[in-house]
């Protein structure tokens, strides 16, 4: 394998973690992502919504570099996602709540595995390994296998190896799915000292209260961007008292048949 | 007959060292919406299992409707519609035949029931022909329903039905619901989702295999022992922080744009806390008094649980 000096940040001179401009995804006939216009800044915490089959994942799958649209001008940590996807995949982190944890390993484990992944040293892995669990203040489950951990500790793990090679975005695909609401909200303040310490947050989620800790949200509706502001302005726009009635105002006006 | 569709006693389940479940106790009335809120991991799908008469409980015991979950389990899988919390029809068999697979397992005739789920059914009805590992989720979860339907059960089962679903498609799903409560139909449902226990007549707060407590959703809200606070700021991160800092707050936890802090009745006023907030340095904050709501409760009794 070539080393590729992976600890040299990106030289993205953009103020943007993410640009894009008229992305348009198509299957066959199918318009999955219709010309989606939307910027990300750095370190901002960006909420991407929108209802089951709306094209989130479409959208995250373009932009993590593992499809490829059909159109449009993206660019993510600087690159490009038709020419550059394999640079795009070192500096960006990913964590869903089904794929994230390998089980039968034990917690130094995954971070050995997801470090070599990204081309981290082993002397650079150790450190972060250390740094990670001394935050969490579980040192002592350092070679406990992830199975026999609780779903609290598994998910704060997981987004612990999703930002421990220190990228320059994370992409959350619910990552807080069936959490109890005590480790839900642990877990946002991790995403939020992420976020200060610089790292972009890509985030979705199905708790609207959620969407509130979120710098700006995007609501997807049949493949179109509807909505993207903060919070604040979302409910004075759509007159609402809660992100939920924005929500469920905005994405009543799906007109597709299949629910 | 008792006015209980269901009634537990001392109900549990371990697995190896982990204990699923720990000496439940709970009794379900006949047509009523009985939610079990709790997240994962808490033993929802355990006791689903054994109230189905799919898994055997190590102690206790289950009555539903008048059967024992283990003696009678033949008699009671007849009455019963369950759909489990992962999708478990029949993904080769398209829409239509998985409907009558369901219907001719039970003995059931499909015209005759059919009033039961036509709401449901005739929204998949266009997609007769599609096999049902092709349908997007709202779809399946449609299906899924009208198949645990179609024998016109007595009580009905639903393991996460709302799981990972948008807010616009749980909110029809609960719609979906009370209509069939009207059907005299007794629901038991478990959801993660804390807002959807408004929806419930009662509910059942569960964690780590145990209750936390049983009541209406009204009277677990009025219950909540402390005065609430609700606390805006632009910095959310160091109102907590700040919150935390002062010996008569219990407890601050971020709610949507707010944050919930607590403090012992009569200990404190919103002014009080402003003016404390703003010589810590926070500027511009927002007090005023706050109703709990169950994710409130919940939290208050998880952290008693944990202490």
């Amino acid at each position: 394998m070539n080393k590729v000096f992976p600890d040299i940040p990106a030289l993205n001179t953009s103020e943007f973690a993410i640009e894009a401009e008229e992305m348009v995804k198509k299957f066959g006939s199918f318009v999955a992502n219709d010309h989606l216009n939307f910027s990300v800044s750095r370190g901002e915490i960006f909420g991407f919504l929108g209802a089951n089959g709306a094209g989130k994942t479409t959208a995250i799958r373009i932009l993590c570099g593992l499809s490829k649209p059909t159109s449009g001008k993206i660019r993510v940590a600087g690159y490009d996602v038709f020419t550059q996807t394999e640079k795009i995949k070192k500096r960006i982190g990913y964590m869903s709540q089904r794929f994230s944890l390998y089980e039968d390993l034990t917690v130094s484990e995954n971070f050995r595995f997801y470090g070599a992944i990204y081309g981290m040293r082993r002397a650079n892995i150790k450190e972060k390994t250390r740094e990670m669990l001394n935050r969490l203040g579980i040192t002592e489950l350092e070679n406990t296998v992830i199975a026999s951990l609780p779903l609290g500790i598994r998910q704060k793990l997981a987004f612990s190896v999703a930002i421990m090679h220190t990228p320059e975005i994370v992409f959350l695909d619910e990552p807080t799915g069936g959490v109890d609401p005590i480790t839900r909200r642990q877990f946002w303040e991790m995403i939020y000292e992420a976020a200060a310490s610089g790292i972009t947050v890509f985030v979705t989620t199905h708790y609207m209260d959620e969407a509130e800790y979120c710098n700006r949200v995007s609501i997807m509706v049949d493949g179109k961007i509807e909505a993207l502001d903060t919070p604040a302005n979302l409910k004075m726009q759509y007159d609402a008292a809660s992100m939920n009635d924005v929500f469920l105002k905005l994405a009543r006006r799906s007109v597709k048949s299949e629910k | 007959m008792s006015e209980y569709a269901i009634r537990c006693e001392g109900l549990g389940k371990q697995y190896g060292k982990t204990q699923a479940l720990d000496d439940l106790c709970f009794s379900v009335k006949r047509g009523e919406i009985f939610g079990f809120i709790g997240p994962d991991g808490a033993g929802k799908t355990s006791l689903f299992r054994i109230l189905t008469t799919l898994l055997l409980p190590d102690t206790g015991t289950a009555i539903v409707e008048g059967y024992d979950v283990v003696k009678d389990y033949k008699a009671l899988r007849k009455i019963l519609g369950y759909m489990p919390g992962k999708f478990s029809l029949y993904q080769d068999l398209t829409v239509e035949e998985n409907l009558n697979f369901f219907a001719g397992i039970f003995n059931a005739d499909i015209r005759e029931n059919y009033y039961l789920i036509k709401d449901i059914y005739d929204q998949i009805a266009p997609f007769a022909k599609r096999r049902a590992g092709k349908l997007s989720g709202g779809m399946k979860q449609k299906l899924a329903l009208s198949c645990a339907l179609i024998h016109k059960p007595v009580v009905l089962v639903l393991d996460e039905p709302t799981t990972g679903v948008d807010a616009v498609s749980r909110r029809e799903f609960w719609e979906m619901l009370i209509r069939l409560k009207k059907e005299g139909i007794t629901i038991i449902v478990a959801t993660p989702y804390m807002d959807e226990a408004i929806l419930c007549d009662r509910v059942a707060l569960i964690q780590h295999g145990k209750i936390l407590a049983t009541d209406t959703p009204v009277a677990i809200t009025q219950a909540y022992p402390r005065q609430l606070f609700r606390i805006r700021s632009n910095n959310t991160l160091g109102l907590i922080r700040q919150l935390k800092e002062h010996p008569e707050i219990q407890s601050a936890d971020m709610f949507g744009e707010f944050v919930h802090a607590s403090a012992e009745p009569g200990k404190l006023d919103p002014a009080e806390i402003r003016t404390f907030l703003e010589q810590a340095g926070l500027g511009q904050t927002e007090v005023s008094i706050a109703t709990p709501g169950i994710e409130d409760c919940f939290i208050d009794l998880m952290r008693k649980e944990n202490e």
